[in-house]
């Protein structure tokens, strides 16, 4: 809960991509826009389905989309 | 705060007045009648399951009025779907609820064991189901803020 270790470029990607808003990018996988914002925000990690579905949304593969950070967070 | 939040706030609400309406009438009634065990099995019984349509009808007015009322105030339209995080908050939350409920179904069956009155049971089994619901939306607000 909290904060994930998976992080993401989806705003830079949006940005990118003629600054698409997060509403478009919500119609466009088929989620709600609190889920977008959420993701963006590091407070949902969401399925693979749903990240793959992104990915081709901005036409770029999976690991540019989102990153996974193995490295254990120091308190 | 999003519809969602909102309407889990909205919940809370509803549920906290229509059964504190509804088992306040049922007390009331209670006090005045004298009844041996098996009457008042069957009382608690009926009181029960009475509950359930009471609740769903009184909570869809309240929703149908609190979905006019965003509209108007917000100019906001409802979510049309429900995506997979909605799912997901609304599975941990009942999941919440359950273990809840569970642990007020032991105390009412604890009651029962230590020779408490049969009242007793009932009313903590009520209880605990009203504050299962009441937990089942509190838990829908902290995933829909805290994240999941």
């Amino acid at each position: 809960m909290g904060e994930h270790r998976v992080s993401n470029n989806i705003r830079t990607l949006r940005f990118h991509n003629d600054e698409m808003t997060q509403q478009q990018l919500a119609e466009k996988v088929g989620v709600t826009r609190q889920t977008i914002v959420a993701i963006e925000k590091g407070k949902y990690s969401p399925s693979l389905e749903l990240a793959f579905r992104m990915a081709r949304v901005f036409k770029t593969p999976l690991e540019e989309v989102f990153s996974f950070d193995d490295k254990p967070k120091k308190k | 705060m999003y519809y969602h939040e909102k309407k889990s706030i909205v919940n809370i609400l509803s549920t906290l007045l229509i059964y504190g309406i509804y088992y306040w009438t049922v007390q009331k009634e209670y006090d005045l009648m004298a009844m041996n065990a098996d009457e008042e099995l069957q009382f608690w019984g009926k009181t029960m399951l009475l509950s359930i349509p009471i609740a769903i009808a009184g909570k869809i007015i309240i929703h149908i009025i609190f979905s006019i009322t965003h509209r108007l105030v917000m100019k906001e339209e409802q979510p049309r779907f429900e995506d997979e995080r909605d799912r997901l908050i609304a599975l941990k939350s009942t999941r919440n609820s359950f273990i809840f409920f569970g642990m007020g179904f032991f105390c009412a069956l604890g009651a029962i064991a230590l020779g408490w009155p049969l009242q007793t049971m009932f009313v903590i089994m009520i209880i605990a189901g009203v504050l299962s619901d009441i937990f089942d939306n509190l838990s829908q607000v902290y995933f829909h803020q805290k994240g999941i």
